[in-house]
């Protein structure tokens, strides 16, 4: 079998979003539970709509990170524990590849659909349409490098056993740049600003995590597999 | 210059050298500190602005100053470990996160301390104590990981993985932490360059730095041994050392 | 001498913060002391337990 590189992307892709599509409890548990995280605070605190419009981009953040780390667990796990990762190993391809379009595929079905609720959500704070706008591309641009940043510690700690809690002790203080970025631009966006500069910054940091994480996931996998 | 640097690096030879090098790092160290310490509650003139307040910069800065540097050493060992596959580099890396840790945890109280007279609040989610906190995140995740292996090498490498991925981070979590504060204000130590500190409160902070430094090192070389007779467990030389401790610890 | 101890009023701040900073210095001394003690102790259990033969400590 003799795969080019965009080949191998591609069948990589498309047999972990079949996988993924066998179990529609994987796609639907983090968008629940990102709808669960932002409704918990319009009950906790105040349904007043300034109070909500002024808390919402912070809110639906921190709601989209959670989410994001909730659903890293899975990423490598069931490939260990089948032995697919054991093969992938021993491909003549640079596994940094593999683990991209593995990454690329998580997303899909799980941050994907987070962000395309999180309008939704939005609109359940008053939050207006413009500010709304720079939410849907903040969370467009920032959540696959949330995702990426994840694939390192879901590589780490994939030999582990328990490793729910860990994992977000380890990923989620590499994750706060994305998390600050991402939260004001849709705040300046909602105080009328110009959100541009925020979101050149969270692009900068897409195309960092893009360059850096796959190979470091490639190697923490491989240690991970010994 | 090579052949000592490989005899610098082999375990034995640096468990010796570690082992004897301790009471020279951390005797000067105690000195300088008590020396820094006296230059600056006593001898350093009162800051015209705030007051007796400002002497907390002699353990504030110093200690912020070795939680960032304790975590590029960290790093940079780790990453060393991981390229050449050095376990005495990995020793070092174990070694650093705990003492790197503590020294995060002090300035940040001793921040919020300086903070009480200097804003009226002990806290404040300004720059400075916001990075500290976010390092001490990145210090506990990292020995959070380390303690999660059974098998020291496994845990060595992908603990290596997670302080690489860390340093390529903390310049990226400072700046994104300034421009999130909106306003800037940069480290006290950028104070040297500017003429307003005056030459009697410098020294003692200079002193204290210096000696904060050898105390790390002091500390880190004890550190370092332990981690380099586990991992050379099953070694010779390791295992004479084990089984004759008090006679090499006479010895040197 | 009180006045000294006093710090212009600052008191309450500066000597908790070199106080605790004392405090860690000591921490981190006792720590890598024992953790090397306890890191000598425990191989050397392991020592004996394999080779089975008694070392003489």
């Amino acid at each position: 079998m003799n795969l080019g590189l965009g080949q191998l992307f591609w069948v990589v892709l498309q047999r972990d979003l079949m996988v993924a599509m066998r179990r529609w409890s994987d796609i639907c548990n983090p968008v629940v539970f990102f709808v669960l995280v932002v409704s918990l605070f319009p009950l906790a605190l105040s349904p007043r709509a300034e109070f909500l419009r002024a808390l919402a981009p912070g809110v639906l953040w921190i709601a989209a990170l959670l989410a994001a780390l909730l659903s890293l667990n899975q990423l490598f796990r069931a490939d260990i524990e089948d032995g697919t990762m054991e093969q992938m190993l021993t491909l003549p391809y640079p596994l940094g590849l593999v683990i991209l379009a593995k990454t690329l595929a998580h997303w899909l079905v799980t941050g994907l659909p987070v962000v395309a609720v999180a309008p939704m959500l939005a609109i359940t704070y008053h939050l207006p349409a413009d500010a709304i706008g720079v939410l849907l591309l903040s969370l467009l641009i920032g959540t696959p490098t949330l995702s990426l940043l994840g694939s390192i510690g879901a590589a780490l700690t994939a030999g582990l056993r328990q490793s729910g809690v860990l994992l977000a002790l380890m990923v989620g203080p590499l994750m706060l740049p994305v998390l600050m970025l991402g939260a004001r631009a849709t705040d300046i966006a909602l105080g009328g600003d110009d959100p541009t500069g925020p979101l050149y910054l969270l692009g900068a940091l897409l195309a960092l995590a893009l360059s850096l994480a796959p190979p470091a996931a490639a190697v923490a996998i491989r240690i991970s597999a010994d | 210059m090579w052949t000592w640097f490989f005899q610098l690096a082999s375990p034995p030879h640096f468990y010796r050298m570690a082992g004897s090098l301790v009471p020279w790092l951390l005797w000067p160290a105690l000195l300088l500190i008590l020396i820094g310490s006296w230059g600056g509650l006593v001898l350093a003139p009162a800051d015209y602005q705030q007051g007796e307040g400002y002497r907390i910069i002699y353990v504030h800065v110093p200690s912020s100053y070795l939680s960032m540097m304790v975590y590029v050493t960290m790093a940079v060992a780790a990453g060393i470990g991981l390229i050449w596959r050095i376990k005495l580099a990995h020793a070092v890396a174990a070694s650093c996160a705990p003492v790197g840790a503590t020294f995060t945890a002090a300035a940040l109280i001793t921040g919020m301390l300086w903070g009480k007279p200097m804003w009226g609040t002990y806290w404040q989610w300004e720059p400075r104590l916001t990075s500290e906190l976010i390092l001490l995140f990145l210090y506990f995740g990292y020995m959070s990981l380390r303690s999660a292996f059974n098998d020291l090498n496994q845990s060595d490498r992908a603990s290596a993985v997670l302080a690489l991925a860390g340093v390529v981070n903390v310049p990226i979590i400072h700046f994104s932490v300034v421009w999130w504060a909106g306003l800037h204000q940069g480290p006290s130590i950028s104070k040297i360059d500017a003429p307003s500190i005056a030459f009697e409160m410098l020294w003692p902070l200079l002193v204290m730095i210096l000696g904060f430094t050898l105390f790390f090192l002091g500390v880190l070389a004890m550190r370092v041994r332990g981690e380099v007779l586990e991992r050379e467990f099953h070694a010779r030389w390791a295992q004479d050392v084990l089984r004759g401790a008090n006679r090499v610890e006479a010895a040197g | 001498m009180s006045e000294f101890l006093a710090m212009g009023g600052y008191a309450k701040y500066v000597w908790p913060a070199f106080g605790i900073t004392a405090i860690v210095l000591v921490i981190n001394l006792l720590a890598a002391r024992r953790q090397l003690r306890q890191t000598r102790e425990r191989l050397q259990l392991r020592l004996v337990r394999q080779s089975g033969r008694k070392v003489n400590i």
